[in-house]
């Protein structure tokens, strides 16, 4: 196929993507679904839906099934650490080591990286996200919105060409919350960044996606633009369309 | 630095500022030693204040028995627990995520490992030559291949762990402290292999250290370094890593097929 001029490359690239653990659940169904670079994609979905199967797949975390994932251009099942270097990942369900300072914590995720100039990167994340009041604390020690904000500048130490986040904006207070996502979009705008974001939060997806995928049970049951899907549903938000999602009912019985 | 390099320095650099912001973790690297050595060590001065020649060398090999078998526990307890600290701090998932190999992983863990084993064992060596005038070094240059093939059998042991851990979860840590210790009675450490029932004799003569310590023996009981012992302690120790190594990579594929390496702290 040919591409565009000018069209973005995709930057993840997911085929016939499939999860079955042991011979029970099976997590991901054989979806199918493309991130262009300097975009932000939305995975939404309830709980159990299979968004944090697909971002452990997307990670090399998990092994697929059935199905293909290219990051990068990197094939994931043959090559996942020429692909690990150049991407990165946020959860508030996976901690920094405790102990350790926000800056040795920072210093030893640069190495894992190998990041050039490393003091200096580290200075300016302080810098950029207001890290600097408590880069010498160790990290057990901060606030929810703190760590939220760490975990932040650990995801971002390799300047990732591609960024997996998984609620980026938990524990944040709506005034943190709202510089967070500011930023996201800078740096999105800036480093032609492809970003999937699985969120709850469905005002932080209106904002930050392009593009929105919604999977549940495994499946890929809708996408688009949170504005078509809103127009599609025929609803006010996109939080009533994920919950006409999630309560089963299709576009085409709310009238559109 | 290379990129390697880089890697497997983070990780050293992660451990070392761990144990400079917690006293009780460094403390606990040289306790166990130092304890090891009072109690065997006052032990070995009543064997050996035995008016019997005999007995004053029993003391001797009870002391460097103590000494050397720490190299061991030391090795396999530092990979071993290091592994587990990033289990314990919810570490593991973005150690995964990042271009870490597998195998640099391991020659981290082995590293900070040695650095661990060193702390722990300088204030028993000191102890052992101040309260029992026991001289570790007076077995001579041989005592680096004691102390390598120890170490080397204590980390693949700890390979072992490792895999059980990513099998079974946490729930498996406590074969961090248990495997070697359950290895001890067959290392003949302070008695030879030829005490053992016969029918236990292949199990211990099928572990390097029982081979470390019946040349330990025999460098102090008739100063000869007994080399074909020493052949069979390396010899043995190239098979158990070879087969420590084909068990972890089976076992870190089948913790990313399983989805272990999510769930691994539960």
């Amino acid at each position: 196929m040919n591409m565009p001029v000018g069209a973005p490359k995709d930057a993840i690239v997911v085929e016939g993507l499939v999860k079955r653990y042991g011979r029970g659940t099976l997590a991901v169904d054989g979806i199918d679904f493309r991130v262009p670079e300097g975009v932000t994609v939305g995975l939404l979905g309830g709980n159990g839906a299979g968004k944090t199967t697909t971002l452990a797949l997307l990670l090399g975390l998990l092994i697929p099934t059935a199905g293909r994932i290219t990051v990068l251009g990197h094939d994931m099942a043959r090559d996942r650490f020429s692909a690990l270097a150049r991407m990165n990942f946020s959860s508030p369900y996976v901690a920094l080591p405790q102990r350790l300072t926000v800056a040795e914590n920072l210093r030893v995720y640069g190495h894992l990286y190998g990041v050039a100039a490393l003091e200096r990167r580290i200075a300016d994340l302080a810098e950029e996200l207001d890290l600097g009041e408590f880069l010498h604390r160790p990290a057990g020690q901060l606030s929810a919105g703190q760590k939220t904000r760490v975990a932040l500048a650990k995801a971002l130490i390799n300047r990732p060409e591609v960024l997996l986040l998984d609620e980026p904006t938990a524990s944040l207070d709506p005034d943190s919350a709202d510089w967070v996502r500011g930023w996201l979009e800078r740096y999105r705008a800036e480093r032609r960044c492809a970003i999937l974001l699985a969120s709850h939060n469905m005002g932080e997806v209106e904002r930050l996606c392009t593009d929105v995928l919604v999977l549940k049970k495994g499946r890929l049951v809708d996408r688009g633009s949170p504005g078509a899907l809103i127009a599609r549903y025929g609803r006010e938000d996109l939080e009533e369309v994920f919950l006409d999602i999630a309560r089963g009912r299709q576009a085409a019985r709310v009238g559109v | 630095m290379n990129v390697t390099a880089r890697r497997i320095w983070a990780l050293l650099y992660r451990h070392f500022a761990l144990y400079r912001r917690s006293w009780p973790r460094a403390a606990e690297l040289i306790y166990y030693p130092v304890l090891q050595m009072l109690i065997w060590g006052f032990t070995a001065r009543f064997i050996a204040s035995h008016p019997v020649t005999s007995f004053s060398l029993a003391g001797s090999m009870l002391i460097g028995g103590v000494l050397l078998w720490e190299v061991a526990l030391r090795s396999q307890m530092g990979v071993a627990v290091s592994f587990l600290e990033e289990i314990w701090s919810r570490n593991l998932g973005h150690l995964f995520v990042s271009p870490l190999r597998p195998s640099e992983l391991v020659t981290g863990l082995i590293g900070v490992s040695f650095l661990r084993m060193i702390v722990g064992l300088i204030p028993a060596i000191a102890l052992a030559w101040l309260l029992y005038a026991f001289d570790l070094f007076r077995i001579g240059p041989i005592l680096v291949l004691f102390f390598a093939n120890l170490m080397v059998m204590g980390w693949w042991v700890a390979l072992a762990v490792v895999s059980l851990i990513l099998r079974h979860g946490a729930g498996a840590e406590t074969m961090a402290w248990a495997v070697l210790f359950g290895l001890t009675p067959f290392s003949a450490v302070f008695y030879p292999v030829s005490v053992l029932p016969v029918a236990l004799r292949p199990v211990a003569l099928a572990l390097p250290s029982a081979h470390v310590f019946e040349g330990m023996r025999a460098v102090l009981l008739h100063g000869a370094v007994a080399w074909g012992e020493m052949g069979w302690a390396i010899g043995l120790n190239v098979i158990w890593t070879a087969g420590a190594m084909v068990l972890f990579a089976r076992q870190f594929r089948a913790a990313r097929v399983r989805g272990a390496l999510i769930s691994i702290g539960e």
